[in-house]
């Protein structure tokens, strides 16, 4: 939502200027504008609606993630921006001139494709230097620019291969250094990793993220990968059937989600329908579907009454056993009745005494042989009130 | 160890169970035939046609074994001057066939799904009809327009009738391109003619060359076209192989010309064969 405002603001600047007019007064007192700017664009397919009145503004030199399930319209908005697919309604504004007559092969902007899409009849060097070539650089620049690529992504020894004679990991780096070679404005990445196994994908991850920090060049980034986006990302939209859900860093995306979808599409959460009992400045007294009543951070404007959801991250809870007497406000007793063991963490999963099924998360943070409750155990949960999230739908 | 021996030893079995009727007929009757025009080549002809017998049967008639007919192919300028027609006939109507077949492989390898079949049915339909009647048509075409028995019909009619078979392969592999490619291309920066040149054509070069291969090597043995649409000076390898069988009946003569072809082809044929090697190791 800032960019909006830094939007009303540039408009503001034009007409403040004294005396100036015309185009001179604007291109001098112009603020600083996005590199790259979605303008509620809109894209239907028959029917269905792939992107719904979307705004995304994205500054010179970031990693912005476009996440959501598949379907949710990211694949078509990285299209659009790319040049291969044009919005029903909207804009596309490159450092501020609208992209809609340039054609995709004349866009500073370039995709590494979820599939590489490498030309197969090309070896890996052929395949870096094809954007210089089709750029017209002369030959000495295309075999000294394509060199430091190929060095950078560490593939200098495979400049003579073809893609077919490399692994998964190396057709990736191929595919990046192509996509960078020609230092475009802006990288597009459509699940760039998806098809690598995990530790592979870890890695390349972290070449990512260096590569682009060094380059300096704005990524935008697609997966429906939610932990990928949140190490990667300086700011994510998560999207859901064609709209932004929610635009934010990664802490905020994951620790004040806006509302039920992303709070449930990031993460691991306990999610119960509540509604509003009382409401004071200090705090929020809610009645939750399986939980009873519940204290929760104060949240404005919500009225007594309102109607909506109760969210609580599995490692903000604490397990005791039964016996032991809980002594935060908000507890809860029950039972374990499974838990995932998986190294770092457990989670177990609680059948609390009204029914409803409860996660709480224990890091397993002693050495040694780490186990605190067994199936079947009697526990207590509890919670601070800070811990808990009331969502408005 | 045994059971792997024995699976071993079935799966050979299978193999040969499968491979083998092929490689029978195929030897029977296409090989062994082969042996035997290579050996009538270097015979006498018969008295009225065949051959004449290996060994003398009476005093003064010509029996054995000679090289005299190779002999008289290399003599005469004529028979190069007909193979080499015959190669440069051959080599126009690829090249032709090529030109027209390119672009409308390319139309239905890139038209949608559901239309592909039926235009590739439509390529096929002619086959339906009978070739000499198709061949006759154009006698009919050409005939009012005072084009008829001449070089121009015969490459006419070689093309018309060969264009499926260029077509067929062409589209088979044009069809099979990731269309990812073009996408990644343009993206990259490459216009439309350099989308085509450095990515459509050079991954298309593997149907090009089966395309070429079955084309080049009917219209060499091609004898029927020139018969019928060419004139007296279109005569063709494959009408002078007829025409030793069924005319002047010199069996030998025909044999060795049938080698001569074949040895022709297969160099050509060799030379393909390097060259899709080279152009399609990687693709």
């Amino acid at each position: 939502m800032t960019h909006s405002s830094s939007f009303v603001d540039a408009k503001q600047k034009r007409t403040d200027t004294r005396g100036y007019t015309g185009t001179l007064a604007i291109s001098r007192f112009r603020a600083p504008v996005p590199l790259l700017e979605i303008r509620r664009v809109t894209r239907r397919f028959g029917d269905f609606v792939a992107v719904d009145d979307v705004s995304i503004a994205v500054e010179p030199g970031e990693f912005f993630t476009l996440l959501g399930p598949s379907g949710c319209g990211k694949t078509t908005l990285l299209r659009m921006i790319a040049g291969f697919d044009m919005p029903d309604e909207g804009q596309i504004l490159l450092d501020g001139k609208d992209l809609a007559d340039t054609p995709p092969e004349r866009r500073p902007v370039h995709t590494v494709f979820q599939s590489y899409a490498l030309f197969p009849h090309m070896t890996v060097a052929q395949n870096v230097a094809f954007p210089l070539r089709m750029a017209g650089r002369p030959a000495q620049e295309v075999a000294r620019r394509t060199q430091e690529e190929l060095d950078i992504v560490h593939l200098s020894d495979k400049a003579g291969a073809y893609p077919h004679e490399l692994s998964g990991g190396q057709k990736q780096r191929v595919a990046l250094a192509r996509g960078l070679v020609n230092r475009p404005r802006l990288l597009l990445l459509d699940e760039p990793l998806g098809a690598l196994d995990a530790k592979l994908r870890v890695e390349m991850q972290l070449e990512l993220t260096m590569l682009q920090k060094n380059l300096g060049i704005t990524f935008i980034f697609v997966t429906h990968a939610q932990y990928e986006a949140l190490a990667l990302s300086d700011r994510i939209a998560v999207m859901n059937s064609g709209r932004v859900e929610q635009l934010d860093t990664p802490d905020h995306i994951y620790g004040s989600p806006r509302n039920r979808f992303v709070a449930d599409f990031i993460g691991k959460i306990n999610l119960y329908n509540c509604s509003v009992i009382a409401t004071s400045s200090e705090s929020l007294r809610l009645s939750v579907a399986g939980l009873g009543e519940v204290w929760a951070p104060p949240h404005a404007d919500v009225p007594a009454g309102t109607a909506g959801t109760f969210a609580l991250r599995p490692e903000h809870a604490r397990i005791v056993p039964r016996s032991q007497n809980p002594l935060m406000k908000n507890h809860l007793f029950g039972r374990v009745r499974e838990f995932f063991y998986v190294g770092d963490v457990t989670t177990y999963v609680i059948d609390l005494d009204s029914g409803v099924r409860f996660q709480a998360l224990l890091a397993n943070s002693a050495p040694g042989r780490a186990k605190f409750f067994e199936l079947g155990d009697e526990v207590a949960v509890e919670w601070p009130n800070e811990a808990g999230m009331f969502l408005s739908r | 160890m045994a059971d792997a021996m024995k699976r071993n030893t079935s799966s050979r079995l299978t193999k040969w169970l499968v491979a083998g009727p092929p490689l029978v007929f195929l030897t029977l009757f296409f090989l062994l035939p082969a042996l035997i025009m290579v050996v009538a080549s270097v015979r006498y002809p018969g008295e009225f046609g065949a051959l004449a017998p290996l060994f003398p049967t009476r005093p003064g008639e010509e029996a054995g074994l000679t090289l005299e007919n190779y002999g008289v192919f290399f003599s005469d300028w004529i028979y190069a001057d007909i193979f080499a027609k015959s190669f440069g006939v051959a080599a126009l109507t690829t090249l032709l066939c090529l030109a027209m077949s390119y672009p409308l492989a390319l139309l239905i390898a890139r038209s949608p799904r559901r239309h592909r079949d039926l235009l590739v049915l439509l390529v096929i339909l002619p086959f339906a009809s009978n070739f000499l009647v198709r061949v006759y048509a154009w006698m009919i075409i050409l005939g009012p327009l005072d084009l008829l028995f001449s070089r121009f019909a015969v490459i006419v009619g070689m093309v018309y009738v060969h264009l499926p078979f260029m077509i067929l392969p062409l589209y088979t592999n044009l069809e099979k391109h990731d269309p990812v490619l073009l996408d990644a291309a343009q993206d990259l920066g490459a216009n439309g003619w350099n989308r085509f040149w450095r990515v459509t054509f050079p991954l298309s070069l593997p149907g090009i060359l089966s395309g070429s291969a079955l084309v080049f090597i009917p219209v060499l043995g091609m004898f029927a076209i020139p018969e019928i649409l060419g004139g007296k000076d279109d005569w063709l390898v494959g009408n002078m192989i007829k025409e030793s069988f069924l005319g002047t009946r010199d069996w030998p003569f025909g044999s060795m010309l049938s080698i001569m072809l074949t040895a022709g082809v297969l160099a050509i044929a060799g030379i393909a064969a390097w060259a899709a090697r080279r152009v399609t190791v990687h693709a």
